[in-house]
């Protein structure tokens, strides 16, 4: 296909996509009638919801079918694979992990991006200083996984070099550590990778959240002498109590489905691996596809917390 | 992003009643406020730090790059373009062709998504429907699916798709695979910008919806003269991620563009850029800068968008 | 049930390329069994010869899926050329670093490319055995390698005595690789045997030059190099036979035999005195990019690398690699003359998802020993090789790219292929390279062969 070809069909999908998106709205403008108001339901929740069934929900379903099949899904097996799972130190194992990145990882990027969005708001350079920790977020996981080479690598003390942290180590007249080696510690210094990622999402959602206290309220604390620290507790947090739910929701769902980072930094060993990348592993790798199924079924039965913590606080904003 | 609660800020108001503002408090301010200062600068610095190393190693050659660390490259300055020749001439199709593959793929897997999750996440809010929170929860909990596990019944249905219709992935597919392409990024990116947009829309005070409906006002003008301008922020915000995340995606374009070449994003690329056995890494490095432009330019222009109060301004009245 | 799944997969694969068996069924029968009939374009052309045979396949085309990417898949395109003009086909090349996985999903998924090539027999095996799609060689490929490999290549294509590829390019793994500058300023002499090799690396030790330097970092496949020292250790230790056995867990994983290998192994990787030259102590394989793992050589600060003939690619530019040069590699010597010269090794090998004619016309041509010189002259950089004994040395041009190919066709020499890519994935690309990793970071050899064993997969 030429160029000319490409952008052809990119502007004909988006005209055929909005036109048709136009004519929904257009047509179920004037249904008013209770069964009109069916229908426009029906236009404005039935696309996503066909999408998201074929999409999503078809190959979640026949995952949680598969967990319990044999290597080739040729047989059932019952639970053989979950036993597996939970007899196995090693899985054991991921799961401590799982639980750990689960936990660690949402709190503090939140953390992180809502201070940071907090002590620029209204700076002199908040753009650029908004744009340098966006920056990880924007860059392809290619480049990442380099990036973090260059700071956890290691050498011998007497070695020349390549990641940072050792090399301050080193000038700092400490030996050189093993960042990527050292159970348990590794998994953090792994966290801090998805954290450095994440920290700018949140900063952003929250920055953005924070922009949106009316000025009154600022304005009314600030004239009852209220500290920074003081509006940071009593202004701030609660009115953007709804996205910092947002926010922590998201990673921790994101959390969950990470693998890139471990499959690139330590491919799992060491003790570093999660479910994501347990199940990358055996479903793609060592083709033990029931297995793999079944860590992809704990992955969905992980979220259940996330969803029911959603759903009370839903329950609370409705009934307020 | 507006996602203030005007209902709940007042009441929270009245709490911090500190002494009045004397001499002594204003120290205090000002320390703090360079406290601030001080952890603001030390987050941007680390956050930037292993981005600036990545930057500085891509000017550098490729035996220095593999034998020493980048901060040497200011003591025995040594810098080259190779890197970045070789990354955009070093290959037999063009790099532009890339980026334009790589914009046709994104512009309709960022419109698509959140035209769909906007109206949706409307009805979820705002349109009374039996069960709509169990619809709700359902859609938001399916955020958890992870790619990997729809790449084969999605890949199996494109390619031999039910009741007739054509064929949208391998060798016949229409629109030479970008459909694929398309639809897959749009059902990954929906359950997330469903539940954005519905924490976003569930902000939006009763009484401005109900003064519209007593106005005569249907569903249909709410949402497209109330809703929509109230919401630029949110869908900024989250039009600007999905752009970057379909940017920088690798996997639904091998998947689902797979055996079509002609369709292959910037990342495909990049991804070969590593060699055949990772040996190339000094040219990832430049890769890497070369596909974070576009990001980068989205990003901040995006950021007008950002602005204060929107939605505040809008309960004043 | 797998006989029900394999017809399911047939009878779906054969309804999207209907058109396609229809045209094979009147190309097939004869004896290359890729003919599509018509006069061929290259009729009447010198170079052409015995590319005529295969008839006009002008406006037909054939998609390859490889792990070949670049920059060394512009060889391999401009090899195809040749076929291209002769034969009027056109060939779609696809290469990816996500090889293995994307293959699996492609061809689960219903867009099996036409024909790929697969680096391990292990990987070919399981395709074969699970989904069905993939195609048997046509009866011309069959001749070929009966002609130009020996007879244990033909076993590594073939699946429950069914032969499906032949080999294409191939490694040579049993390379140690040195500085014959380091060699001559020091006056040390290239080893012939295994005790050489150690006395030779206790006299490095006494000069305070590291004598070995390893890595086994290789993102999520860390752990694979030190998989080839313990096979080229089974080769020299208990031979080719057992290696089989072993391979084909027809002895168990952990056999005294293994743990006797692995201990030898263990006398030079896991010795502080031996590594880590230029990079640390032992601990510090587990960590190091096996890419960067051989660089300390060009700086003198570690004498031996272990690694197969592609580890040329990772040298920096400028580097002279040659017999008298900067670098250069010797073979890993034996430890008795017992077994001969076994030779440990890799390579890839062309599987097909369909039989339409120019797909067998293509996967025929890979198989000659004209492609093979075709490819070797479209490599005036080096870099590849093949055990294709038609292939004429001559036509390689660089040293080691040499020394692979006379390795190669050496009468002593006993070719195994690396087993580690011949076992099941759960062992091959899973156990056996972590409980490697996990032996190089203080595992000790009991526990580490007996976890292996345990991971075996049962069916």
């Amino acid at each position: 296909m030429s160029t000319p070809e490409k952008l052809l069909n990119l502007v004909f999908a988006v005209l055929l996509f909005f036109g048709v998106m136009g004519a929904i709205l257009l047509l179920t403008q004037r249904l008013r009638s209770r069964n009109g108001e069916r229908v426009q339901i029906a236009a404005f929740v039935g696309p996503s919801l066909l999408l998201v069934a074929v999409g999503l929900l078809y190959p979640a379903v026949t995952t949680i079918i598969q967990s319990f099949k044999n290597r080739a899904l040729t047989e059932f097996v019952g639970l053989e694979n979950y036993r597996a799972i939970f007899t196995d130190d090693s899985q054991l194992q991921v799961l401590r992990n799982t639980a750990i990145w689960v936990i660690l990882t949402p709190v503090l990027a939140t953390a992180i991006g809502l201070v940071y969005a907090v002590l620029i708001d209204k700076a002199r350079f908040e753009r650029f200083a908004k744009t340098l920790l966006f920056l990880p977020m924007a860059i392809s996981l290619v480049g990442a996984s380099i990036i973090w080479k260059f700071v956890y690598d290691y050498k011998a003390t007497e070695q020349d070099q390549l990641g940072i942290l050792n090399a301050i180590l080193k000038s700092l007249g400490v030996d050189t550590y093993r960042f990527l080696l050292t159970e348990p510690w590794n998994t953090l210094f792994l966290i801090v990778i998805f954290i450095w990622v994440q920290a700018g999402f949140a900063m952003t959602l929250l920055s953005a959240s924070i922009k949106a206290i009316p000025d009154e309220i600022n304005e009314a604390a600030r004239l009852d002498g209220a500290s920074s620290l003081k509006m940071f507790r009593f202004i701030t947090i609660p009115s953007i109590r709804p996205a910092l739910i947002v926010v922590l929701t998201t990673i921790s769902i994101a959390t969950l489905k990470v693998f890139d980072i471990v499959r690139t930094s330590t491919g799992g060993n060491f003790g570093t691996s999660v479910l994501a990348n347990e199940f990358y592993t055996q479903s793609f790798r060592a083709f033990q596809q029931g297995l793999g199924a079944a860590l992809g079924t704990l992955i969905f039965v992980l979220v259940l917390p996330i969803v029911v913590y959603n759903i009370r606080q839903m329950r609370k904003l409705e009934s307020r | 992003m507006t996602t203030t609660t005007p209902t709940i800020a007042p009441a929270q108001v009245e709490e911090p009643t500190g002494p009045p503002k004397s001499a002594a408090a204003a120290a205090h301010s000002t320390l703090t406020s360079r406290i601030g200062s001080g952890v603001a600068l030390a987050i941007a610095v680390l956050w930037t730090i292993p981005t600036f190393g990545l930057l500085v190693s891509s000017f550098r050659p490729e035996g220095e790059v593999k034998t020493n660390g980048w901060w040497n490259a200011f003591a025995n300055p040594s810098f080259t373009l190779d890197n970045y020749k070789a990354v955009i001439t070093g290959s037999d199709v063009d790099l532009a062709t890339y980026f334009v593959n790589s914009f046709v793929i994104t512009i309709p897997s960022v419109l698509i998504p959140i035209s769909l999750a906007t109206l949706a996440a409307y009805a979820f809010a705002w349109m009374d429907f039996k069960g709509r929170h169990a619809l709700f929860v359902a859609v938001f909990a399916l955020q958890i699916v992870p790619i990997q596990v729809t790449m084969i019944p999605l890949l199996k249905l494109y390619v031999q798709p039910p009741l007739g219709l054509p064929q949208l992935a391998g060798a016949n597919a229409v629109g030479g695979g970008f459909w694929t392409v398309w639809l897959s990024h749009s059902i990954f990116a929906l359950p997330l910008a469903i539940y954005l947009m519905h924490n976003f829309m569930r902000e939006v005070p009763r009484e401005l919806i109900e003064s519209a409906r007593v106005d005569g006002a249907g569903h249909v003008q709410i949402f497209t003269r109330i809703m929509l301008p109230l919401l630029t922020p949110a869908i900024a915000a989250f039009g600007i991620f999905q752009f970057l995340w379909v940017w920088n995606d690798l996997l639904v374009a091998l998947v689902f563009a797979g055996g079509n070449l002609d369709v292959s994003p910037l990342t495909v690329r990049l991804a070969a850029l590593a060699g055949q056995r990772g040996e190339d890494w000094h040219l990832l490095s430049a890769g890497a800068f070369v596909s974070l432009i576009v990001p980068l330019i989205v990003f901040l222009a995006g950021q007008r968008y950002f602005v204060r109060g929107l939605l505040a301004g809008s309960v004043k009245g | 049930m797998r006989a029900t799944r394999r017809s399911r997969g047939l009878a779906a694969f054969a309804g999207l390329t209907t058109a396609a068996v229809v045209l094979s069924a009147c190309g097939g029968g004869d004896g290359d069994g890729a003919s599509a009939g018509g006069t061929s374009p290259g009729e009447g052309k010198a170079e052409c010869e015995g590319l005529t045979s295969f008839g006009d396949l002008s406006g037909k085309s054939v998609s390859v899926y490889t792990s070949i990417i670049a920059p060394e898949d512009k060889a391999q395109k401009a090899s195809y050329k040749l076929f291209e003009d002769c034969t009027g086909a056109s060939i779609k090349y696809e290469g990816s670093s996500e090889f293995e996985a994307q293959l699996n999903v492609r061809v689960q998924g219903g867009n099996a490319p036409d024909i790929a090539y697969i680096p391990q027999p292990g990987l070919l095996k399981t395709l074969v055995q699970d989904t069905g799609q993939v195609v048997e060689a046509p009866e011309g490929v069959g001749k070929n390698v009966d002609e130009f490999w020996g007879e244990d290549w033909k076993a590594y294509g073939s699946v429950d005595d069914k032969f499906y590829a032949a080999p294409l390019g191939a490694n040579v793994k049993s390379f140690v690789w040195y500085s014959p500058k380091m060699f001559e300023e020091n006056g040390w002499e290239v080893p012939t045997t295994w005790d050489e090799m150690m006395t030779l690396s206790e006299d490095m030790a006494a000069q305070d030059v590291k004598p070995w330097c390893a890595g086994i970092e290789s993102g999520d496949a860390t752990g694979w190099v030190t998989t080839d020292w313990l096979e080229d250790s089974m080769l020299r230790e208990v031979g080719p036979d057992v290696y089989d056995q072993w391979v084909n867990h027809e002895i168990p994983f952990d056999d005294p035999q293994v743990e006797s290998a692995l201990k030898r192994v263990g006398e030079i990787l896991k010795n502080d005195d031996m590594v880590n030259g230029g990079i640390g102590d032992v601990k510090s394989i587990a960590t190091t990019a096996f890419q960067e793992a051989g660089l300390p050589i060009l700086k003198g600060d570690c004498g031996l690398h272990r690694q197969a003939s592609f580890y040329a690619a990772q040298w920096p530019e400028g580097t002279d690699v040659s017999e008298n040069g900067d670098v250069f590699a010797f073979y890993l010597p034996t430890v008795s003359e017992e077994f001969g010269q076994p030779v440990l090794g890799g390579g890839e090998f062309v599987a097909a998802f369909a039989d339409r004619p120019e797909v067998q016309a293509f996967q025929t041509y890979l198989s000659t020993d004209t492609w093979a010189n075709e490819k070797a002259k479209a490599t005036p950089g080096g870099g590849w090789v093949s055990a294709n004994t038609g292939l004429d040395i001559a036509n390689l041009s660089s040293p080691i790219d040499k020394l692979s190919a006379e390795t190669f066709q050496d009468p002593e020499a006993v070719f195994r292929f690396d087993g580690s890519d011949q076992m099941p994935g759960a062992v091959g690309a899973d156990s056996f390279w972590k409980q490697m990793t996990a032996w190089i970071t203080g595992q000790d050899d009991a526990t580490t062969l007996e976890n292996i064993e345990k991971s075996w997969p049962s069916s």
